[in-house]
């Protein structure tokens, strides 16, 4: 019998935790897929972080770290520079990369370390149930915006694609979507880049990967990827905004 | 062959740590420990090490939690309120149980406090510091030979137990210059299979200090509260000095036991049985050594430079047999003549 789908080895046969319809699941797998495909698994090291993918040590079939809030890239940083041949990437949601840990991950950037970031933006605080994160949409209904996130009372949401590309260690920065099929294959196709330009020492790589929250949005899982294309892509558009050419 | 030099305290601090192996230093600027960054910055270059000037203290103790998950001995120095800063990450060390050294050239507080040499970081210190029951390993020099042999010594200590170790110096201990031997170490490498290094020829590793599960959290727990009853059972150090006829006991540490040290040497010249303890770990405190004492000797007194922080370990070792004295001062180290005037006050009211 053929086979034409498994499990990558990069993901353990442990049951995801996560509700229907929310994204963790698929980038999981895409980062497992990658790391498969470029024959990297025992080079890899992951740092999780705290958020609802805190037990991806649970799910990786490789090395990984539970980090303290937001500060990921300060991990990732020292055992990249004891170990440069190894392959880290460290996975933060919006509340860990883009509030508590945002100075962490602007002076990994800055310092081009050779790390590649997977930046979970779905909008909220999945795991504390339902709060205002950095990312949270103007007008967005969360437990701590509950009239609606205004720019008088909690300012801007972050672009940290845009943002990160300012810097000059940042080698290769996308944000991509995982709301259709299409957009799910342009993340893997922007995971592996990032990946492999990590592996060239060509400096500090990132992948925003708008996703979604189903539980905490209020929504049923079709909604919740319907939002993601009608509201969180016109605020946070898609595609490259960094890629450093080699040499 | 063993070298004699003249050498700054955080200096021969670093030197030994590099020659105890360590080979990754993740700082932050702060007075009076930036000594220790510098040379840190100036020699890793050369000896293939890492040397990373971190945005902020909490960025340099996770690049701790990093870099000691690797296996390799890395290190860390800051003063009081970069100390403060970084317990998250000493927490997490401590539970993820990663062996490192970290430093503490330790200032007068609270708040900014001053750039002076101080202890008043002791409770922090020697009751873990930051959230959730763990404690670390604490050695406190008394002098420049010291700051470079316990930097060794606590990378061993580290490895063996797997556990942050501190060291506790106060600002003056960094700063000052003494003739000191460059010892070569008597290193202690063991195996860490435990290490985050890329998983080929075995099964995963994982850091983790999240145990959502309460059995498995308690599990934890007493898992760490074993180690440390071993530390205390094993590791307790401390220096005795004319200790055999003692009525009084002064008990002081680090540069202010040196002080303490002459004045009991005057106060004995004057005719009073007075001795010295000398705490070198302040956890494990040395409380044996103390219970002994204090079933033969009359009275204790603490000289510390804070408010009265040890004293209270002292209090808990003498567990009431004799009474004990406290004498303080912030930001301002004591000389021999107010200590011995101290001695010879308390000798003269008690009748020694």
């Amino acid at each position: 019998m053929k086979v034409v789908a498994k499990r990558p080895e990069s993901l353990t046969d442990a049951r995801f935790h996560y509700c229907p319809g929310c994204t963790h699941g698929i980038v999981h797998r895409i980062l497992a897929e990658c790391l498969d495909e470029l024959n990297l698994r025992e080079k890899a090291i992951g740092i999780c972080p705290v958020g609802c993918s805190v037990l991806a040590y649970d799910y990786f079939n490789f090395d990984t770290l539970e980090a303290a809030h937001g500060r990921a890239p300060a991990i990732a940083t020292a055992i990249k520079r004891l170990l440069p041949d190894r392959c880290l990437v460290t996975y933060q949601g919006d509340g860990d990369l883009a509030s508590i840990g945002m100075g962490e991950i602007i002076h990994a950037s800055l310092r081009a370390e050779n790390i590649t970031v997977i930046f979970i933006n779905n909008a909220i605080y999945g795991m504390t149930g339902g709060q205002m994160a950095p990312t949270t949409l103007l007008g967005q209904v969360t437990t701590t915006s509950p009239y609606g996130r205004t720019v008088e009372a909690n300012g801007y949401p972050a672009k940290m694609a845009e943002l990160l590309a300012q810097s000059e260690g940042a080698a290769y920065v996308c944000r991509t979507a995982v709301n259709t099929p299409a957009n799910v294959t342009r993340t893997k196709k922007a995971l592996k880049k990032a990946i492999q330009m990590q592996m060239k020492g060509l400096g500090f790589t990132m992948v925003e990967v708008l996703s979604t929250c189903p539980t905490n949005w209020g929504m049923s899982p079709v909604e919740a990827m319907k939002w993601v294309g009608d509201h969180m892509i016109p605020y946070y558009p898609l595609g490259e905004f960094k890629v450093k050419e080699e040499g | 062959m063993e070298e004699r030099v003249l050498m700054k305290g955080n200096e021969a601090l670093a030197e030994g740590a590099i020659r105890a192996g360590c080979r990754a230093f993740f700082g932050y600027p702060i007075t009076p420990s930036s000594e220790l960054a510098e040379y840190m910055a100036r020699t890793m270059p050369k000896i293939g090490g890492v040397f990373v000037q971190a945005e902020s203290e909490l960025a340099a103790i996770n690049m701790v939690y990093g870099g000691a998950s690797t296996g390799a001995r890395v290190m860390t120095a800051s003063s009081g309120p970069g100390l403060s800063l970084k317990q998250e990450g000493i927490s997490f060390i401590a539970e993820g149980e990663l062996p490192c050294l970290i430093v503490n050239l330790s200032r007068g507080g609270p708040g900014l406090g001053g750039i002076q040499p101080s202890q008043a970081d002791y409770f922090q210190a020697t009751r873990g510091g930051g959230h959730g029951d763990y404690r670390t390993l604490v050695l406190a020099p008394s002098g420049v030979q010291e700051m470079m042999d316990l930097a060794m010594e606590g990378y061993d200590l580290a490895d063996r137990y797997r556990t942050p170790v501190l060291i506790m110096a106060e600002g003056t201990l960094g700063q000052m210059m003494e003739p000191i031997i460059l010892r070569e170490p008597v290193t202690q490498f063991v195996d860490k299979p435990w290490a985050t290094t890329g998983c080929a020829g075995r099964k995963p590793n994982i850091v983790n200090t999240l145990h959502l599960d309460p059995d498995y959290l308690e599990k934890r727990n007493r898992h760490l509260d074993a180690k440390y009853k071993e530390i205390k059972a094993k590791e307790q150090r401390a220096e005795t000095f004319m200790m055999e006829d003692a009525d009084l006991v002064v008990m002081a540490f680090g540069i202010i036991a040196r002080i303490a040290k002459r004045s009991v040497m005057e106060a004995r010249k004057q005719g009073i049985k007075v001795g010295l303890i000398r705490p070198i770990t302040l956890w494990p405190f040395p409380e044996k050594v103390v219970a002994e004492a204090a079933q033969k000797v009359r009275r204790f007194l603490s000289i510390e430079v804070s408010m009265g922080q040890m004293v209270e370990d002292i209090r808990l070792a003498v567990n009431g047999m004799v009474p004990v004295d406290f004498y303080g001062r912030i930001g301002i180290t004591p000389n021999p003549e107010e200590l011995t005037r101290e001695i010879m006050r308390i000798a003269e009211r008690e009748g020694y």
